[in-house]
């Protein structure tokens, strides 16, 4: 193996501290290799974060796995969250989905054992958007992370400064096991220059969703430099921007592979470096108005009748931080009093990590979501959608992530409200 | 008469199978899912926004494509279908491979004990060339042989 390793990292790579963890070392080096890595490096950050949340029946060679490293004793060393759970008995289903949701998720439980004594960092600690203030696992700038999750990974390296590359699921536990990841693409300074130049040139602020589809179809796993944003959305990573960068940069991750972006003006990268961050001969991506109507345009519609009646709503994917569940509520009880309703016109459902929940409670705003019979859930709206006779419903969603994964229809945030409002499709 | 192509052996093997093409990026999750939930031993692509090898047995075949895309749970969930004996002969990249199907592979190379040879790079043209059904020979050094 060419990777240059440490004698801490050489000699558990020889099996100086048992089979398991050689085994994993191995894995880290062969994915580092294979990507040019000639060293690994500590991960820095407080706590990692987890992909896998979900106990599918048919996943038992994860099981398995995992049941190798608590038995050799093979533990994480950093705490970490987890994506949101696949089940939660407050959102609407029906006898039949319920079935099947019993039989697909039969290892939840097992699995979330498992999950605490590899070192869960919280029996709640389920969700996508761990690093929200009130969820607690947020990197510095700079931290090296083992994480994967792919919008969070994006949020991470974007919106925070943080160093991560795209990791698959097994694969992230085993950086935080050996507390150490190879060091290539996003970590290092050339792997985070952009290769695109993307010019904002829309007449109003674009639908975060959507430009982040555009950008992710045309640049796919590349990085952007993005110009023209900061008009819309500011100079200050306050509440709002922060929240339209998740939603955005989820949907590049999504729509594409994006693992980090730049908003020049905005974000940390940007900030410091401005346009050196470009590198030489990057392609140009020009948004306007029209391009943003001709992205939306393209998403199929596979629902098997095209003109359904949406039975379902979810709004939170990636779950929604707390000044969006404010926002969400002001817009829903304005659209309500405007057509004269008191409660949405379908099942609603909005996603948001307990932490955060716990933190809204304490809010009229609370109550008042939930008088207009919105359902508060802390799922993961895409695994609902994984059971066949829920991809069968016509579910509609304001999020370009679940709309790509899944069968669900994506509107934008004023559609979803004029459905939630009066109804129809 | 053969076309010969040289890519990079990502995970060493040699193997004869035949051709399954997916032009478009391979969804890893969205393509076993199924196969996955129902023990598909033919591995039957679930994935209908790939119309190139949706419903096509995938068990046993030289999979060809550009790279993977969607969920980091790609390489877990290749992983699975290596363990569960659902995996392709072989996985053959036109492009350099993505982190996620990287992930996967070397998943199923250190902790299974399956045989599932991946080559990268081989190039726009080799993809152009190889249909579905061809019969695509493997060996060791990453050279690929597309009848």
């Amino acid at each position: 193996m060419s990777m240059t390793l440490t004698p801490e990292q050489q000699s558990i790579l020889n099996g100086e501290k048992g089979e398991t963890l050689a085994k994993v070392m191995k894995t880290l080096v062969m994915y580092g290799e294979t990507f040019g890595a000639e060293k690994m490096v500590p991960v820095t950050s407080g706590y990692g974060h987890l992909v896998t949340s979900f106990g599918l029946s048919v996943m038992k060679p994860v099981y398995s796995l995992m049941d190798q490293l608590i038995g050799s004793g093979a533990l994480s060393g950093q705490k970490f969250s987890v994506d949101p759970r696949p089940l939660d008995k407050n959102v609407p289903t029906t006898l039949l989905q319920d079935l099947v949701f019993k039989f697909m998720y039969s290892k939840q439980e097992d699995y979330e054992k498992q999950l605490q004594t590899l070192g869960l960092l919280d029996k709640d600690a389920f969700t996508c958007a761990c690093y929200l203030e009130q969820v607690g696992n947020k990197p510095k700038k700079g931290d090296v992370l083992s994480w994967a999750e792919s919008s969070a990974v994006v949020y991470a390296n974007s919106v925070l400064g943080a160093r991560c590359n795209r990791n698959s699921g097994i694969l992230e536990l085993f950086g935080s096991v050996a507390g150490f990841v190879p060091y290539f693409g996003l970590l290092t300074e050339e792997g985070r220059k952009a290769t695109w130049v993307v010019e904002i040139q829309t007449t109003k602020k674009p639908e975060a969703q959507i430009l982040g589809s555009a950008i992710g179809m045309k640049v796919t796993e590349d990085v952007p430099y993005i110009k023209g944003l900061t008009k819309f959305i500011g100079t200050e990573l306050n509440d709002d921007a922060t929240a339209y960068l998740k939603d955005f940069g989820a949907a590049t991750a999504s729509n594409g592979a994006v693992g980090l972006y730049h908003i020049e003006g905005l974000t940390p990268d940007a900030v410091e470096q401005g346009e050196k961050l470009i590198a030489k001969d990057a392609k140009t991506y020009i948004i306007d108005d029209a391009e943003l109507e001709r992205v939306q345009k393209s998403y199929p519609v596979i629902w098997k009748d095209p003109n359904a009646k949406p039975k379902l709503c979810f709004v939170g994917c990636p779950h929604l931080s707390l000044k969006q569940l404010h926002d969400w509520t002001t817009l829903l009880s304005d659209a309500l009093a405007r057509e004269g309703r008191s409660k949405v016109a379908i099942p609603t459902v909005f996603t948001s990590p307990v932490a955060v929940q716990a933190e809204f409670k304490k809010t009229p705003d609370y109550q008042k979501l939930i008088g207009m019979g919105v359902v508060l859930s802390y799922i993961c709206p895409l695994m609902y959608m994984n059971n066949p006779l829920s991809g069968k419903m016509p579910v509609v969603t304001n999020s370009n992530k679940l709309r790509t994964y899944t069968s669900a229809r994506y509107h934008t945030d004023a559609e979803i409200l004029g459905i939630l409002s009066k109804g129809g499709n | 008469m053969s076309k010969t192509f040289k890519g990079r052996a990502v995970v060493p093997g040699s193997v004869t199978a035949n051709a399954l093409v997916s032009h478009n990026g391979f969804n890893t999750l969205a393509s076993f899912q199924k196969a996955l939930m129902f023990k598909d031993k033919d591995a039957k692509c679930s994935d209908q926004n790939n119309p190139d090898i949706y419903e096509k047995p995938m068990h046993g075949a030289a999979l060809c494509l550009p790279q993977t895309i969607g969920s980091t749970t790609g390489g877990m969930v290749l992983y699975c279908a290596a363990a569960l004996g659902q995996q392709p002969a072989c996985m053959l990249f036109s492009k350099p491979i993505d982190s996620l199907a990287a992930a996967g592979a070397i998943l199923a190379d250190v902790w299974t004990d399956v045989s599932m040879p991946v080559v990268d790079g081989l190039g726009d043209e080799f993809l152009a060339s190889v249909q579905t059904g061809a019969k695509v020979e493997v060996r060791e050094d990453g050279t690929v042989l597309v009848d």
